[in-house]
């Protein structure tokens, strides 16, 4: 295999990784930008995503298809009664307050599913059983895409515009937007702000369900500790593409994966946490907003 | 310099000598947290090194533990100054996110660097944290912060934490005290990894991720931010309640999880937040006297984030 198509093909084991990053980073991003809370809950309500995922295909023998939405359907409700219980109370208090509070989540979570399940890793059915053969296609240069990978991509950016669809031309996309703006401004304004941040809640968790389910498929395995390092590398690439900017989220996912294969694809394949974090910390040196983060200006 | 050594049961010792650790890195990440209110997730990063620096200096060159203890603490410390310098003109989260990146990376080149061990990690540290050692440390550690917490520094520090433009419009220089406090913070974070790795006499880079950095804040937020006795108190129970929760082994970082939780819902200032214990008692002989002191405590105690 000549240079040309290795690097294509890391280029594209990264966009599809690096989708998964970005499924999980929206999550963040959205909370971030209407509540300012770093909700480290997220990265396991993506891991409870993929057990769900896998409860329904192994054990309730459902379509995939069915598996995949019940597993976004179930995120929905438990981060939105998360929500209710762990943040809403601490809404008034100090920031940290809540972020300890996320922290006390996720650790209930990981345990819970640890717990129920064990720490073994647990596999998922093959995809040529659930869903359909595995095919390869030829690109240009001898590289290969498969279908896994386009499905991983294909999904990832079907919900990403269904995402952008929602925030941009709905009514409650609107009232999302006017909350992060300024969340008394729009409480004044007639919004129903609970409930817009529930919503927000709802969606930013439904997509890391699914991003669950996918990674699940992909890489045939979940773990119960699978939320940890992505959750950060997630949260990571919110911050590179500007918190709160839902563009810049995806456009982070899908950079940080590209950097993360190309690390392998080099020979650093044990230095790429390392190097991730250490272009994060370049990139907010340089523009400590992000890559697609605007200017805030601090009013005195 | 043996006092207290041997006074409790060995395992009591063990606990003692661990809370010690903790009070001291606590404390430490109190004074960047709770004090400046620079929120930073990487603070086992600084441990890790003052640990392995301190194993360095015992193993490869034999020197006396004072002399180790100082080495843990300088270059967490230097390390302090390197990542702190750039990266406190970052404001709120955005310093949280890269001192969280510092500390993955400070784990993953541990991994990867053969010269400490590794993954296998760095063995044969000599045990000189002794209960007496860690206890004389923990003294000074709070003593040095009372005295920071009454000084002209200590109240630089707090007015950056309660509005850093308005400090600034004082004329406190607040990056060159952010980065002198962070100094100081990680400096007593590497005496903790000194110590630590004179404790348990074996270093492995796993036991210095993420979930550290958290535990020490857990302590830090849940005792009361900038407050040394509930910092102090923080430490004391969340290192014991793994111990006393040994009972229901497998549910007991379920219960850990679920206390932070419920303290955060009950006690979102932590339990000593916004309690200035000496204070209390001089309100206490004050509002017999009956002077107006009481209000002006309300009010301090309201003024959240």
């Amino acid at each position: 295999m000549d240079f040309t198509s290795n690097f294509i093909v890391q280029l594209i084991n990264g966009i599809a990784l690096g989708s998964t990053y970005a499924l999980i980073a929206l999550g963040y991003t959205m909370v971030y930008g209407i509540i300012m809370l770093i909700n480290f809950a997220h990265g396991e309500i993506y891991m409870v995503g993929a057990f769900v995922g896998l409860a329904l295909v192994t054990v309730f023998k459902v379509h995939i298809i069915i598996a995949f939405l019940g597993a976004m359907l179930f995120c929905m409700l438990m981060a939105v009664s998360i929500e209710i219980i762990a943040y809403r109370p601490l809404r008034r208090s100090k920031r940290l307050a809540a972020l300890i509070s996320a922290i006390g989540i996720s650790i209930i979570l990981s345990n819970l599913v640890n717990l129920l399940v064990g720490p073994k890793p647990q596999t998922f059915p093959p995809i040529e059983e659930i869903l359909f053969e595995i095919k390869s296609y030829d690109l240009i240069a001898g590289a290969q895409i498969n279908t896994l990978q386009i499905l991983l991509i294909v999904v990832s950016a079907i919900l990403m515009i269904g995402l952008q669809y929602i925030v941009k031309r709905t009514k409650v996309g609107k009232a999302m937007r006017a909350t992060s703006q300024d969340y008394d401004t729009a409480a004044l304004m007639g919004i129903n702000v609970n409930r817009i941040i529930s919503y927000t809640f709802a969606i930013g968790s439904a997509l890391a369900g699914a991003g669950g389910v996918l990674v699940g498929i992909y890489f045939g395995v979940v773990k119960y500790n699978m939320g940890m390092l992505p959750g950060m590398k997630a949260f990571t690439a919110a911050v590179l593409g500007g918190i709160g900017s839902i563009p810049g989220a995806m456009f982070g996912g899908i950079i940080l994966g590209v950097i993360e294969m190309m690390t392998v694809a080099i020979g650093l394949s044990s230095y790429r946490d390392a190097i991730a974090f250490g272009i994060l910390i370049l990139v907010l040196l340089i523009k400590p907003t992000g890559l697609f983060g605007k200017q805030i200006f601090k009013k005195v | 310099m043996t006092l207290l050594n041997g006074l409790l049961p060995p395992y009591i010792e063990s606990i003692a000598i661990t809370v010690g650790i903790y009070i001291i890195m606590a404390l430490g990440l109190n004074l960047i947290t709770g004090v400046t209110g620079q929120l930073s997730l990487g603070h086992a990063a600084y441990m890790s090194i003052g640990a392995y620096a301190s194993a360095i200096v015992s193993l490869q060159l034999g020197m006396p533990f004072i002399f180790a203890l100082l080495a843990g603490g300088i270059a967490a410390g230097i390390f302090g100054l390197i990542i702190g310098y750039p990266t406190l003109r970052l404001t709120g989260d955005y310093l949280a996110i890269a001192t969280l990146g510092f500390g993955e990376i400070v784990k993953s080149l541990l991994f990867n660097m053969p010269i400490v061990g590794g993954a296998m990690g760095l063995a044969g540290i000599p045990y000189k944290s002794t209960l007496t050692v860690t206890f004389i440390l923990v003294v000074i550690v709070i003593w040095m912060m009372l005295r920071v917490e009454r000084s002209r520094f200590g109240r630089a520090l707090l007015a950056i934490r309660e509005d850093d433009i308005a400090a600034e419009c004082y004329g406190i220089n607040t990056s060159l005290y952010k980065v002198k406090m962070f100094v100081l913070g990680t400096f007593i974070a590497g005496i903790g990894g000194a110590l630590w790795a004179h404790k348990i006499m074996v270093l492995q880079p796993r036991d210095f991720g993420f979930m550290k950095s958290i535990e020490i804040l857990n302590m830090v937020v849940l005792g009361g931010l900038g407050s040394i006795p509930g910092t102090v108190l923080g430490a004391i129970v969340l290192t014991s309640i793994p111990e006393v929760l040994r009972f229901s082994s497998d549910y007991r970082m379920l219960l850990y999880g679920a206390l932070l939780v419920i303290m955060m819902r009950f006690r979102p200032n932590g339990l000593l937040g916004g309690v200035d214990v000496t204070k209390l008692v001089k309100k206490s002989i004050k509002s017999i006297t009956g002077s107006n002191f009481t209000n002006k405590e309300k009010k301090k105690v309201k003024g959240g984030d």
